[in-house]
């Protein structure tokens, strides 16, 4: 994770577009001046960031569904439950899964898990739009190049 | 047997949280109802499981912005239903 980037997501593990499914992996660093206020003297992975990361991988299941025609934007977090504290350092399997692929729309449902124990999960609703900008568009296929989508997926 | 406007009415009210009453075959979803594009998305997720159908939401909405075709086609409840019929025949043809 680089959370000063708001990228939370390392690497993603398995896409499998066909079956709308995708693993990814993520290390929680051992440092952040957001463990300095989330909470003083007792640091947790804020439960918003983990469902950011959920939202990540479910948007690079989506971008690798389009081929990077569409931009999965996150309009909605339903039914999100946070089971565990994550503390630093801690490494993280992530899951999501397609639940529908509507006009414009899709949904998935996510979860993470940690040494194989239930972390949190959610089921998210996304609106996919096209890149406002080719440099967007640009940018999302390079970083989605470095955490290891395989060049068949990227256009 | 439901009707389609029974199933899609009971849709919105217990999606959208309006009263069953108050909607009826002639209410616009937007002028009528309220109903927002992002609680829209809920409905839509919910007649797709319904009825089996991907409506197709993204191509409407662009024929409505474009002037092709007035809104009322797609979003008042009794024409939206003759849509979705249409997409349900189109899938079992």
């Amino acid at each position: 994770m680089h959370l000063e980037y708001f990228q939370l997501i390392d690497k993603v593990d398995a896409v499998e577009p066909a079956a709308g499914v995708i693993r990814a992996v993520a290390s929680v660093p051992e440092e952040s001046t957001i463990f300095e206020g989330h909470f003083p003297g007792h640091p947790l992975m804020p439960g918003v960031l983990l469902i950011e990361a959920m939202a990540q991988t479910s948007g690079y299941l989506l971008l690798a569904m389009y081929r990077f025609d569409r931009m999965p934007f996150l309009a909605g977090v339903r039914e999100a439950k946070l089971r565990a504290f994550v503390e630093p350092g801690q490494s993280l399997d992530i899951e999501a899964r397609l639940e529908h692929d509507g006009s414009g729309y899709a949904m998935t449902k996510a979860k993470i898990r940690r040494a194989g124990g239930a972390v949190c999960d959610a089921a998210l609703t996304f609106r996919l739009a096209p890149f406002p900008t080719d440099d967007m568009r640009t940018a999302m296929t390079e970083h989605a190049a470095r955490l290891g989508l395989g060049h068949e997926l990227l256009t | 047997m439901s009707t389609t406007f029974d199933t899609v009415a009971d849709i919105i009210s217990e999606t959208c949280d309006i009263p069953r009453e108050d909607i009826t075959p002639d209410s616009h979803v937007i002028d009528d109802l309220g109903i927002d594009s992002l609680d829209f998305l809920d409905v839509a997720f919910a007649i797709d499981k319904a009825f089996g159908i991907k409506m197709p939401f993204e191509q409407w909405t662009q024929q409505v912005n474009e002037g092709k075709v007035p809104a009322e086609q797609y979003f008042v409840l009794k024409n939206l239903c003759e849509r979705i019929d249409e997409q349900v025949a189109a899938k079992s043809a």
